[in-house]
């Protein structure tokens, strides 16, 4: 094992416990926007996969990175925007603003 | 040349840590309805900015590509991001299924790049990465097309499935065990993928709608683990901490899920519910029930000082939540003080009740949890249910022999007058019988939710004058 995968476990271990953190205080109210945001987010892996067709090591790292980054893009544009819808549509019956 | 490599690979890492931190501030602001759409932003900020830092990377030779992917990504993404909300199950169980293909074909894209030379440890990740993905993968596709009804929703069971399910599982961690003691042993590397693409689809197939709130959670979760698989085999922090965010999220949410069925995991996924019960439901003798007309429920309404609205995924099918818009006004305006109580489980995903709700312009902090308004049903005149049926059994109070005996339900037979609207006397998706409907003060007004409601608005605006 190297030093890089130990701080990646470190890594990991830290961003679990802020996620668990972070999530548990979600209102259930918003459990479906935060499905669809942390899709969104999770689409994050695009980058590996941009970084694939990029670098255009062999055929078969480009052919699969192209159907990656359009699969994973479509997450994210798809995420944010109906995740954006949804929470437009929550209001409140006491205004905050006049 | 190095240094200038060097350079670029710092601003790199300096700006996928800023992409973290938005992401972790995007989840912090989502938790309240008045910041939830600064979450958003933050989110998308983060996302442009790690795409941005991304393409400074040393090695990208080729730009067409990337751009002409991520127009055609984008191509896709926005008819999926438009979709009616009684749709949204469906649409999150693909962008699982879209994210999970995402990573099966980078992790294999990795894997022949690398192959022979892979670390054990890291071939094991890579292992890990490339089952969970292509099991989440078919496990979403089948997820959605039961949903949306291209499958059938009714669990399909057969004798020994467990069995061959676990085999198949195994199959895949044994081909797995052996790729990490050969990395080499690339003719391998497909069946570690056709295998788990067999377990995904084998998985749903005993899974029928009412468990899907908690196995979308799971494939959430399942999604984010292999997406931080695939940040270890990349060396990517930024990936390992959002699949670490998006698997704790979908575990927190299966949990939830999980309690409010009062269910386990293994149950949820080995269990196959509908089968026991539809056995359980048959030989009840008949008993009588009291129904009433539109105009019957318009009156007690009327005269109603609390009302409660129960709704089910039965108003989801039947599109009534503008319907029930209206009556939710009508009453309001003559001084009737009306409630949502939202069962976690009620509808097809995780929150799936307050969208459809909030979608028909009814306000939030109308719309009540379970755990906080079951005190209240005592002091409730009228509960209308809406397309529920085992969230309000009180069966799972009472009865030890019921399968459904100690989940947490809503307590409407508490209330002093209960109104179900009901297509007919047929039990529920469970095929569980509910006493709720026998009781002296329940009254059910047959027929389709939409038209039944829209009636008793019709009533409730002749009254007026």
């Amino acid at each position: 094992m190297n030093s890089g995968l130990i701080d990646g476990l470190f890594v990991f271990m830290l961003a679990g416990f802020i996620g668990f953190e972070v999530i548990k205080r979600v209102s259930p109210l918003l459990h479906t926007p935060l499905m669809s945001l942390t899709n969104a987010l999770d689409a994050i892996a695009v980058v590996g996969a941009i970084v694939l067709v990029g670098e255009h090591k062999s055929q078969l790292s480009f052919i699969l990175g192209v159907l990656a980054v359009i699969a994973a893009t479509s997450n994210v544009v798809g995420g944010f925007l109906i995740t954006d819808r949804m929470l437009k549509m929550f209001k409140s019956s006491r205004p905050t603003k006049p | 040349m190095t240094t200038e490599f060097a350079g670029n690979q710092t601003v790199i890492e300096i700006v996928y840590l800023i992409a973290s931190i938005l992401f972790i501030l995007s989840l912090k602001w989502l938790s309240a309805p008045k910041t939830a759409r600064h979450g958003v932003l933050a989110g998308e900020i983060g996302m442009v900015l790690a795409i941005g830092g991304t393409l400074l990377h040393h090695g990208i030779v080729d730009y067409k590509w990337i751009a002409i992917a991520l127009v055609i990504g984008s191509g896709i993404g926005v008819p999926l991001g438009l979709v009616q909300m009684t749709a949204v199950p469906q649409r999150t169980a693909l962008s699982h299924a879209f994210g999970a293909f995402c990573v099966t074909l980078v992790g294999t894209a990795e894997y022949y790049l690398r192959t022979p030379d892979v670390p054990r440890f890291m071939m094991a990740v890579l292992c890990m990465e490339v089952i969970l993905a292509s099991l989440t993968f078919t496990g979403s596709l089948m997820a959605a097309g039961k949903l949306q009804e291209v499958l059938p929703q009714r669990p399909i069971t057969y004798k020994g499935q467990n069995f061959v399910n676990l085999s198949v599982l195994a199959i895949a961690v044994a081909v797995a065990v052996y790729l990490v003691l050969n990395p080499g042993a690339k003719q391998l590397f497909p069946v570690m993928i056709v295998v788990p693409l067999i377990f995904g689809v084998l998985m749903i197939v005993p899974i029928g709608g009412a468990d899907m709130p908690t196995v979308i959670s799971l494939l959430n979760s399942y999604a984010g683990l292999s997406a931080a698989a695939m940040g270890f085999v990349l060396n990517s922090k930024l990936l390992i901490i959002a699949g670490a965010l998006d698997g704790s999220s979908g575990f927190i949410l299966s949990v939830i899920m999980s309690k409010a069925m009062n269910r386990s995991f293994t149950n949820v996924l080995f269990g196959a519910f509908g089968q026991v019960q539809a056995a359980a439901a048959a030989g009840k003798e008949e008993r009588t029930v009291r129904s009433a007309t539109a105009e019957e429920a318009a009156g007690i309404l009327a005269a109603a000082n609390k009302v409660v609205i129960v709704p089910g995924y039965g108003m989801a099918v039947a599109q009534a939540q503008h319907k029930v818009r209206e009556l939710y006004d009508a009453l309001t305006k003559r001084g009737v003080d009306v409630r949502f109580a939202i069962h976690p489980v009620a509808g097809r995903m995780p929150g799936h009740m307050n969208v459809l709700l909030a979608e028909a312009d009814i306000p939030y902090d109308r719309l009540i949890e379970m755990d906080e308004i079951n005190g209240d049903f005592p002091q409730t005149d009228v509960a209308l249910v809406i397309g529920a049926n085992d969230v309000t059994n009180p069966a799972a109070r009472t009865d030890q022999s019921s399968p459904i005996y100690g989940m947490p339900i809503l307590d409407v037979d508490k209330a002093r007058t209960v109104m179900v609207i009901k297509r007919s006397m047929s039990p529920g998706f469970a095929g569980i019988d509910n006493p709720l409907y026998y009781m002296d003060k329940t009254l059910m007004l047959f027929g389709d939710a939409k038209s039944f409601v829209s009636k008793i608005v019709h009533e409730l605006s002749g009254n007026t004058h």
